[in-house]
């Protein structure tokens, strides 16, 4: 079971308590009716899937009911911070992140042939 | 059509509780319902707590997973900005928020809830078999409170002594948790 540190409750906490919310730090634009399609359908549908860090908005949605932002490894899935809403974007601290904690198929099956 | 009111006499409007007549439990923690409670759910902003902690007679706790009793009401921290306040009996919870005088949002959440009871030396294990959080004594101390998740639904959470708990958990969802607990007090005992 994964813990997610909520940055309110200020503690790690079972990921049973959150739900995922989307990607994180996507502005709303200004004047919303004077855009084109093309700007509203890149603001409102697309999202850039990252494969490795991306940060995210999640909920503590069964605990202190906020919405706070984290960065995410999606190849190890390893919460490497979470952050309060509202805060600009913030900078992964250097711990040695780049684990390789899971197999993928490329290092494993890479030499196969 | 009623030709009169004198065959209804008490009977018309006799309350049931949710959980009325569950019993059950075991050797290391028993179950027990608690009785009707006075409940809102509040909010506010950070500048109001004071002025709402006074006119509430207990002080509104500022501390995550804190929770503060006086006057035979209590207290619980369930977010930055959100309590459940619970007094005994019929306790005028709304008249007092309102005499605060300030901004805030409170919503009687008497009827919406339920309570049960759990104590004994294996309280802690009962709950722990359908929630995940760490119910040590230095985690989660005496007084201490949180909202989270037990099997399928969400509770709250309140160490009331070093062996007894209180669940709050919503009137339609006390059947479910009263079943998952009882098989978690029959585990705790084994």
């Amino acid at each position: 079971m994964l813990l997610i540190h909520c940055p309110y409750c200020e503690e790690d906490r079972s990921e049973l308590e959150f739900r995922w919310a989307g990607e994180a730090h996507i502005a709303r634009p200004e004047n919303i009716s004077a855009i084109s399609d093309e700007e509203f359908a890149e603001f409102f549908f697309l999202r850039n899937n990252e494969k490795g860090l991306t940060y995210e908005r999640w909920r503590h949605i069964h605990g202190c009911g906020r919405f706070f932002n984290a960065a995410r490894d999606t190849v190890s899935d390893r919460f490497l911070m979470t952050y309060k809403a509202g805060m600009p974007k913030q900078p992964v601290p250097e711990t040695g992140a780049s684990e390789k904690t899971v197999e993928t198929y490329e290092a494993t099956e890479g030499d196969a042939r | 059509m009623v030709d009169s009111g004198a065959n209804f006499g008490s009977d018309i409007a006799a309350r049931t509780l949710p959980l009325a007549g569950f019993h059950g439990g075991s050797s290391a923690a028993r179950l027990e319902t608690a009785p009707p409670a006075e409940r809102i759910s509040l909010r506010a902003r950070a500048e109001d707590v004071g002025a709402l902690s006074g006119a509430l007679g207990v002080a509104l706790p500022v501390k995550p997973k804190t929770s503060s009793s006086a006057n035979g009401r209590t207290a619980l921290w369930l977010g930055p900005d959100e309590w459940l306040v619970i007094a005994e009996g019929n306790g005028g919870l709304m008249q007092a928020a309102k005499n605060s005088g300030v901004l805030h949002s409170a919503a009687d959440v008497s009827h919406r809830n339920t309570a049960i009871l759990v104590s004994g030396p294996g309280a802690a294990a009962a709950i722990n078999a359908g929630c995940p959080q760490d119910l040590s004594l230095k985690a989660f101390p005496v007084g201490a409170c949180s909202r989270t998740v037990f099997g399928k639904v969400e509770i709250v959470l309140l160490r009331t002594a070093e062996d007894a708990f209180r669940v709050e958990v919503w009137r339609s969802f006390s059947d479910y948790a009263f079943g998952l607990l009882c098989e978690g007090a029959q585990d705790a005992s084994l």
